[in-house]
This record gives structure tokens, sequence and C-alpha cells, in this order.
């Protein structure tokens, strides 16, 4: 009996240990930047390419700071959220346009110069955020990606939870779901706000 | 005729196309080394498994290219190293430093080991004891001693 109780026990705690790392997701990288301040950055609007933002601008306010970009496929995913909850209106969300151009492997970027980059990526985003819905309070271009950098941003849609204090809460990776919004977002920002 | 001048074209293209894929050489050697020495202890977040040196992921390339100008800016490999673990945390790095979150990985194989290693002293140990106590009566003992001195014998 004894003598295969033991092997028994190694092999459930073998496939345990296996069930357990099958369902954790690699891409849930924690970031290092919670309880930060978030980095500072200025620059250009979207809808007012003359004008820059600056997240020192949201100071006293709890914020939403979500990376997109018109190439990225999730982000259509979890755009339907973004614009419910423009809606509502609860919480200021800035978008951060991620590489527009730069991200989209279909474009040599290299052979543009930089004024004509940014109009045509003012363009496409501009024309994305037409076509399906504008959430954001305002959006920003990040067009060679180095905020994003600064950020730890490595896949987009990526969302940032930042506080009066401009100290970034929680950091989430991926596309936001609603369970995600509703369950988790939502009862940080409203604790923030108190 | 015109078809082999369109098959010219096409190979032609084709070598056009692969000239364009090829990532300009940095100029400075150097700083190229240095950047493939630190890119190589660095995980590609985006292809988990590959480091960031032989990546070809677009956010390897933007990371390189940071990486770059910070040599050029004359920063020191630590500080280059802390740059990334303060953006993409310890998880950047392949060799994570040793702290309390860390100390699975790095002991836990040879705590496995050491763990292998007693089991099995164990083991033997006991079926040793188990050979040992269980010796010949005599006349077990007398038909041994009959087999080997009759193979004594015959030889």
């Amino acid at each position: 009996m004894n003598k295969f109780l033991w092997p028994l026990i190694g092999f459930i705690v073998l496939i345990v240990l296996l069930a357990v790392g099958l369902n954790l997701n690699p891409r849930d990288v924690p970031s290092p930047l919670v309880g930060k301040p978030a980095p500072l950055f200025s620059l250009p609007q979207i809808h007012a390419p003359a004008k820059t933002f600056s997240p020192q601008e949201m100071q006293g306010k709890v914020w939403l700071l979500n990376v997109w970009a018109s190439w990225c496929v999730s982000c259509r995913q979890e755009h339907p959220v973004l614009v419910e909850l423009a809606k509502s209106k609860t919480v200021p969300l800035i978008g951060l346009n991620y590489k527009e151009l730069r991200g989209d492997g279909g474009i040599d970027t290299d052979k543009i110069n930089p004024a004509t980059e940014q109009k045509q990526a003012i363009e496409r985003a501009a024309g994305w955020l037409a076509r399906h819905g504008d959430p954001y309070t305002l959006s920003v271009l990040d067009l060679d990606g180095r905020v994003g950098i600064n950020y730890g941003v490595y896949g987009v849609p990526e969302t940032y939870v930042i506080d009066k204090a401009g100290v970034i809460r929680m950091k989430h990776t991926g596309p936001i779901t609603p369970d995600i919004f509703s369950g988790k977002i939502l009862p940080l920002v409203a604790e923030l706000s108190k | 005729m015109k078809r082999w001048l369109f098959i010219l074209a096409l190979a032609l293209g084709s070598i056009v196309a692969q000239a364009k894929e090829a990532a300009p050489l940095a100029a400075d050697e150097v700083v190229e080394k240095r950047m493939v020495a630190i890119s190589d202890e660095l995980r590609c977040l985006v292809c988990q498994n590959e480091s960031l040196s032989g990546s070809h992921a677009e956010l390897a390339n933007d990371l390189r290219r940071e990486i770059r100008t910070l040599i050029n800016e004359g920063k020191s490999d630590a500080e280059i190293m802390d740059f990334m673990v303060s953006r993409y945390g310890d998880f950047v790095r392949y060799r994570p430093p040793v702290k309390g979150t860390t100390l699975l990985l790095w002991f836990g194989p040879a705590a496995l080991l050491a763990l292998g290693l007693f089991g099995l002293i164990r083991y033997v140990r006991r079926r040793n004891d188990d050979i040992s106590d269980a010796p010949l009566n005599s006349e077990e003992q007398r038909q041994a001693d009959a087999l080997l001195l009759h193979k004594d014998s015959q030889q």
C-alpha cells in the first residue's frame, strides 16, 4: 500500500502544479510602475495637434490612461466598454495613441518625414475614432512609442488607473472586459475618488 | 520572351524587397557590441522566450534603439539595466536578483535535487536492511555451500 502511496501523491502534486501553471496568464506581468508616479510627457493632441497634453494637468483627479492604436485588433474588442464608460462620465479617460503608423507593419515610416508622419497618424487615428466612437476626453499621439516605453507598454491595449496625486494605482494589460471594468477598475476609481 | 522578362522583373523585385528588410548597421561597433551584450540578458516581453537581442518584435527593435541611445548618452550597463527593470520589472531580466519572491526560482531546483537524493539514500538503505534481514537457515546454507562446491569442482 505504502509502496504506491508516495508515487501517487507525487503524481497528484505534479498534476496540480501543471494545472495551476497552465491557468496562469504569462502576459500578466506585474508592473513595477504600480505605486510610482506616472511618467511625465507632453504630447500633441489628436483633435488639436497644436496643443499638447501633460499628465500634470490631471492633478487632483482620478483618471484612466488607455493605450490604443487603430491597427490594434484587441482595442476594437474593448472599445465598446470604453464607449459605455464615456457615456456614464464616471472617470476621465485619456487616450495614448501608441505608434499609430510605426506599429503598423505595412508602413515603412523610414521614408516619411516627421511632419507627414504626424499628419497621416492623425488622419488614421481620428478616422478610426469617427468610425468606432470616441470615448476619450482627449487622445495624444506617441508616434515613436517612447512614452510607451516609459510606461512599460508591451502589448496594446493597456490601461492605467492614476490617482489624484498622479500615482499609478493599477495597470491592466490586454482588453478591458465588462467584468474587469465593473469588478476591478470601477471599485478602485470609486475608492480613490473619496 | 515577355514571360521571361516578367520572371526577371519578379526576381529583381524580390531582391529589392529583401534589401529593404536588412536592418541598418549601427555606425559604432563598440556601441553595438555593448547593446547586444546587454540585450542578451533581457527578455523580450512580446515573445517571452526570446531574448531582446534575438527578437524581431517591434518592441524589441524600439528597446534596442533605446539601449543604443542610453549607451551614447554615456550610461553604464547597470544604469541601463535599471532603466529596463524600472519599466518592465524583474521579469525582463533572464537572471533576476535573489530576493524573497525569487527564492524558489533560484533554490527550488537544488532543493528538489536534495529531496530526491534524500529519498534515494533512504530507499537504498532500507532495501539493504531488508536483504540482510533475511539470513539463510542452516538447511539453505548447506544447499548453497554444496552448489558452490559443485561449481568449483567442475572448473
